[in-house]
């Protein structure tokens, strides 16, 4: 009898916890432990090899991350995943574990101001170059690609410039120079859009957003699919006996999950940005709700999008639910919905922008996405601040753009304190 | 033939492994999986010609499975998917009841002899993490190992 497929609804609740095989507590028990003790000398030399499975130190593994790792990973259509205490750290260890000094990274323009500043800053002093490139347009993906590019980088749904990525189109031409396609799905969450179905090779979260959704606790995931050809000669990290374990080969010895093993045995190990226990437990109890959540933050995006759209006292509104978004057509292709990401610009430019969120209710000026609550932001003065006014525009960021991250509030509350915030804007 | 319900009953069921191919360097794959074997309460048969006569993990290494003194449940094959069948046969001969072909090893020749003569068969399969994937551990690295149940797992 061939195994069940579970759909997503199921597999946010169960995959990755089956009852405590200690105590057959139902819910997840929360192993708040920095250590595992051995069973004997020979115990602990097998872990150490990594020739047995089994917990040594939570920085490398914990039965509590562990279940948000396997869940996110089943949610995805992974093979396996690792969690880092942020999405940042996600990011980090994602690409730290691919790239060396000398490799080339081929991204998106079209990214968290962050994520560019990673790439065009930090990983540049190690030695990586980036190229940026527009992520609307695949065939300037190849373009830039160059005989040491090493990966290619892109969000699905680009925050916030809400461009859609083509990423199948995307994914061949990496797959043409046989380098693996990283996508940051944060923003749709794995219920919403699936990259890995769709061509790419490895997923990384802010978990911290959509998937914990309530605003409360940082957490990132990287997840492979596993079918990555890594011998292919251009990843030496992959197929060249390891320093750090005395000669393990991990393409070799861990097949189709060999790069989160690298990810957590290597990079994780090393630069410790692991995520603790009651972080990871916390981060679950939202994923439970993860489907249902979705669904009502891109009905609420929608009419907020539509109300906004309709409305004389604002210039334009950005939203790929939209029927005249640019990339509506990709985006019902690739999505099961837009999520609760919109942009919008007051008129008035950006004094009514500023006007507008400082008149807001219960509508929260910060600057996370994916909560319980409706936020705002103006990105060009916060998220994108570090980033000059061309990498801004390139980033799809406007000096007049509002951002807001709908959120599960009744619609007619989220839309009354649309409508007085502009009342007071327009003045 | 490698669902859940049929991995678990040939892993609970199998308790003596022939391993054709297990390397004596300890970072090799084979190694790793005899070594995890005998930790979790299997006994492993060496089975390598380079190194029959010799001791690995404890136990002596003969050249071919026919040598073996005791019947064996299953035979877990690393070796080239070319060299399988031959393996097949003499797994036949001696009454092992699982043929075992590790990942990357996908010999179908073999795979219909054994099944014609009603053995169990596994193909590209490591016995290592489908034990981890449904008997715990493997989950604790992340993977995604599919099981989904509100009973405790018991070994």
């Amino acid at each position: 009898m061939a195994d069940r497929r579970f759909h997503p609804e199921t597999l946010a609740i169960h995959a990755g916890q089956i009852p405590d095989a200690a105590t057959g507590a139902r819910a997840l028990p929360i192993y708040q432990t920095t250590s595992f003790v051995f069973d004997s000398a020979d115990h602990a030399a097998s872990l150490f090899n990594l020739q047995t499975f089994g917990n040594v130190y939570s920085r490398l593994s914990n039965p509590t991350v562990a279940a948000l790792e396997e869940r996110v990973a089943a949610l995805e259509g992974g093979r396996a995943a690792v969690a880092c205490a942020s999405g940042m750290a996600a990011e980090a260890t994602a690409l730290m574990t691919i790239l060396q000094a000398g490799d080339h990274v081929v991204a998106a323009a079209a990214l968290y101001g962050g994520t560019v500043t990673m790439l065009a800053v930090n990983l540049k002093k190690f030695g990586v170059e980036s190229t940026f490139v527009d992520a609307t347009d695949p065939a300037a993906f190849a373009a830039a690609m160059k005989p040491n590019t090493r990966a290619v980088f892109a969000e699905s749904l680009g925050n916030p410039s809400l461009v859609v990525l083509d990423i199948a189109a995307v994914a061949a031409v990496a797959h043409a120079h046989g380098v693996p396609l990283v996508i940051d799905n944060t923003v749709p969450s794995p219920f919403l859009c699936n990259p890995l179905a769709l061509g790419a090779d490895i997923v990384v979260h802010s978990a911290t957003k959509y998937l914990g959704g309530h605003g409360t606790t940082l957490a990132g995931v990287v997840v492979e699919r596993g079918d990555f050809p890594w011998g292919n000669g251009k990843f030496p990290g992959m197929t060249e006996p390891s320093p750090g374990y005395h000669g393990v080969i991990f393409f070799e010895t861990f097949g189709d999950f060999a790069f989160t093993m690298r990810c957590r045995m290597e990079t994780q190990r090393v630069y410790g940005a692991a995520l603790a226990p009651l972080a990871a437990w916390q981060i679950l109890q939202g994923v439970e709700t993860l489907p249902l959540r979705m669904e009502r933050h891109c009905a609420n995006a929608l009419a907020v999008a539509q109300a906004l759209r309709a409305d004389p006292r604002v210039a334009w509104v950005n939203y790929p639910g939209l029927e005249d978004h640019p990339q509506h057509a990709l985006m019902k292709r690739q999505m099961r919905g837009a999520s609760g990401l919109l942009a919008f610009g007051v008129k008035g430019g950006v004094a009514g922008g500023v006007r507008f969120i400082e008149a807001a209710q219960f509508m929260s000026h910060l600057v996370n996405i994916g909560d319980t609550r409706t936020l705002i932001s103006h990105p060009a003065s916060t998220t994108h601040r570090q980033l000059d006014e061309v990498q801004q525009r390139a980033a799809g960021v406007l000096p007049d753009m509002v951002r807001i991250s709908v959120g599960l509030e009744h619609i007619d509350d989220i839309l009354w304190d649309i409508d007085q915030a502009l009342a007071k804007a327009s003045v | 033939m490698d669902d859940i319900v049929t991995l678990r009953r040939i892993l609970k069921t199998s308790r003596k492994i022939a391993m054709v191919g297990l390397s004596d360097q300890w970072y090799r794959p084979s190694h790793f999986v005899a070594k995890y074997l005998q930790q979790h309460g299997y006994r492993i048969f060496p089975v390598n010609p380079r190194l029959a006569g010799s001791m690995l993990l404890g136990e002596p290494v003969v050249a071919s499975v026919l040598e073996l003194k005791e019947p064996v449940d299953m035979v877990d094959v690393f070796r080239r998917t070319q060299d399988v069948l031959p393996i097949a046969e003499q797994a036949l001969r001696i009454g092992a009841r699982v043929l075992w072909q590790q990942i990357g090893v996908v010999n179908r020749e073999a795979d219909a002899l054994v099944r014609a003569a009603g053995m169990d068969s596994v193909m590209d399969r490591c016995v290592k993490i489908e034990h981890g994937r449904i008997f715990g551990g493997l989950n604790w690295v992340g993977v995604n190992t599919r099981v989904i149940s509100a009973k405790r797992p018991v070994g």
